[in-house]
């Protein structure tokens, strides 16, 4: 599969601060690619240098072999979609406005669409409901069907995209946290490239088939979920204790002990 | 803040389908209503022109000579009045429109080119040249001071606009919340500056610089109303193209960028914009205040908040607000005449703090 975007040595800096180092990544077409890692560690950062909003100190970002800094922003929308942490509306809009902002300038052709992403994240019967007046989850997940707008209005145009994803399930209850999860991860099977910054780390292994771990701003692991999810692993990245168990399907699961804290063995990453 | 979501409804699903319902009819019907309050504006003042006699005062009717009556009433009309209403409008469009596309930009409803500076430093700008082009200072220039005011709270309004950005602008980015700020510390600049200036001037500077100040269409001429229309031209074309991207700007800067927007390119546009209509409308009217929070935060509860209907409602229900509040200011103290920012103040202070009120007692539900 070819790779949709590509980091080479990305780093940034603000004032004498590292807030991320030397990062390299490759996500390629029909990948969902999670990254965890404590709070501080560069997630974000990460994922608003991958979505073109910050530039690099240093590093570059490639999008389908493209420099990313080459992209004008409306080109940049048709390529990637981003649903960030928080999103605070002020003004009135109704749901299905806010749904329709993702069509771009063809809003009268993304009827169908605005239709199905909000069945899919279970709004449809809060169409005309002002966003302001629904809960937190209810909003992200508003918010959610208008990135998934964005993305497929721009797969009919370009082909297989790139989502990305800034702790998507903050806020919401578990049903709707396995809801999104798992409608990012039916894009990537259709060939979309997903990479989501997942807090819950069972989520994380279940639903990616790829686990990115950052720590302090510089990688500290890249791989399958069986390589990374490991106890010594958990430990010197989170600092707690935690047994790794195998559910009845094979699939790992993370299951904490304790919260003491483990002096960390940097050498096993 | 609290009052920024505050247009909850009681029943929101049901008001959505009244809002779209509101939308669909909203330009037609807010251009009915003008056309009724400019009629009722014609016939309205110290000459009155009863509605029977309107058609001929117009030069609709021509049945041979003109009776004395009638070329009164036409001399009335074509060259006090219609300037005026047409200045008027106009004036309360580019109000309306600058502050709609202000609290788009600040992603806040209480936002207004009066609360960064702009207006302010027009209004210095215009005080300024009262003074200068009079008596101690440059009274030579004083037969000017009818030219000049207008340019000089024009270049005023620019003026800080272009510092406010130089502040709040930095490596191609410009910071909204430090434009906020330093719109706030040039307005108590300015405000010291007309101070100062009203400090120094004698009895009839002072006369003028107060009545300008209060803010007054008296003035208005074709002149006037010619200077406005291209520039209220030009702000509703660009109004169509900035639009979406408003729109989008309410997700916040990062969340606009995702979504396609150039959102440097939005601000400079939107504050260039502001700037100009702002400018414009102020060198004409003096300072009118509250026309450009309250027309926008009356049609969100509307029509919505969606900018590409938003903001040429704003241009038509600013021109019937203030038509009908200028008709008011020019008639109730007959043949006197009352500042009409005196009004647009008493009229528009409590319809906001009422919208306040009772968006509170939704938040506390």
């Amino acid at each position: 599969m070819s790779a949709v975007i590509e980091a080479h040595a990305l780093t940034k800096r603000a004032g004498r601060a590292t807030l991320l180092d030397a990062v390299d990544l490759t996500v390629t077409a029909g990948e969902m690619v999670a990254i965890i890692g404590p709070n501080g560690a560069g997630k974000s950062t990460l994922l608003r240098l991958l979505s073109g909003d910050l530039r690099p100190s240093q590093g570059e970002v490639r999008l389908k072999q493209r420099d990313i800094r080459s992209f004008t922003p409306r080109e940049l929308a048709g390529h990637r979609a981003m649903l960030s942490q928080h999103v605070n509306v002020t003004f009135p809009f109704t749901v299905e406005e806010i749904v329709l902002m993702g069509a771009g300038d063809r809003p009268r052709e993304a009827g169908g669409l605005v239709d199905a992403a909000l069945h899919e994240v279970g709004l449809a019967h809060f169409r005309e409901r002002q966003l302001p007046t629904l809960s937190g989850g209810e909003q992200q997940r508003a918010h959610f069907a208008r990135v998934l707008v964005q993305l497929a209005c721009g797969e009919v145009a370009h082909g297989p995209g790139l989502l990305l994803l800034d702790e998507p399930t903050s806020s919401l209850d578990l049903r709707h946290q396995i809801d999104l999860v798992e409608a990012a991860r039916r894009r990537a099977t259709a060939g979309t490239a997903v990479i989501a910054i997942l807090h819950d780390l069972n989520l994380a292994i279940r639903f990616a088939d790829r686990l990115v771990v950052l720590n302090g701003g510089r990688l500290a692991a890249d791989g399958p979920r069986a390589d990374v999810v490991t106890r010594e692993t958990i430990r010197d990245i989170f600092e707690i204790d935690a047994v790794v168990h195998q559910a009845e399907d094979g699939v790992p699961y993370v299951l904490p002990q304790s919260m003491r804290a483990a002096p960390p063995s940097r050498s096993i990453l | 803040m609290s009052v920024a979501t505050g247009t909850k409804a009681h029943n929101p699903r049901r008001h959505a389908g009244a809002r779209k319902r509101s939308a669909s009819v909203a330009i037609p019907l807010l251009l009915a209503v003008l056309a009724a309050t400019a009629i009722v504006a014609l016939t309205v003042g110290a000459a009155g022109i009863p509605l029977s006699r309107l058609p001929a005062a117009l030069g609709f009717v021509r049945d041979g000579a003109v009776d004395a009556v009638t070329a009164r009433d036409q001399l009335v009309l074509w060259s006090i009045r219609i300037p005026r209403i047409a200045a008027t409008a106009m004036v309360a469009g580019l109000l309306a429109a600058a502050g709609a596309i202000m609290q788009g930009l600040f992603r806040n409803p209480l936002a207004d080119p009066a609360l960064v500076g702009v207006s302010s430093g027009g209004a210095l700008a215009a005080a300024a040249a009262i003074v200068f082009t009079d008596s101690r200072f440059g009274g030579t220039l004083r037969f000017l001071q009818t030219e000049l005011l207008p340019l000089a709270a024009f270049a005023g309004s620019l003026l800080t606009t272009a510092i406010l950005y130089g502040i709040s602008s930095r490596a191609g980015r410009t910071s909204i919340a430090i434009f906020l700020l330093a719109g706030v510390a040039i307005t108590a600049i300015t405000n010291a500056g007309i101070g100062l200036l009203v400090f120094i001037a004698d009895d009839r500077q002072l006369r003028d610089i107060t009545f300008w100040l209060l803010g007054s269409m008296s003035g208005a001429t074709w002149t006037k109303a010619a200077a406005l229309a291209p520039v209220l031209a030009l702000g509703l074309v660009a109004c169509a193209f900035i639009a979406r991207g408003l729109d989008l700007l309410v997700l916040g800067e990062a969340d606009a960028f995702h979504g396609g927007v150039d959102v440097e390119r939005l601000k400079r546009i939107s504050i260039v914009m502001v700037s100009a209509m702002t400018g414009v409308a102020v060198s004409i009217s003096g300072v009118i205040g509250f026309v450009g929070i309250v027309v926008p935060h009356l049609l969100r509860l509307v029509i919505g908040p969606a900018h590409r209907l938003l903001l040429p409602a704003s241009v038509l229900l600013g021109a019937i607000l203030m038509v009908g509040a200028d008709t008011l200011a020019r008639t109730i103290v007959a043949p006197a005449e009352m500042p009409i920012g005196i009004l647009t103040a008493a009229v528009g202070a409590p319809v906001f703090l009422g919208i306040l009120l009772r968006q509170r007692g939704l938040a506390s539900l």
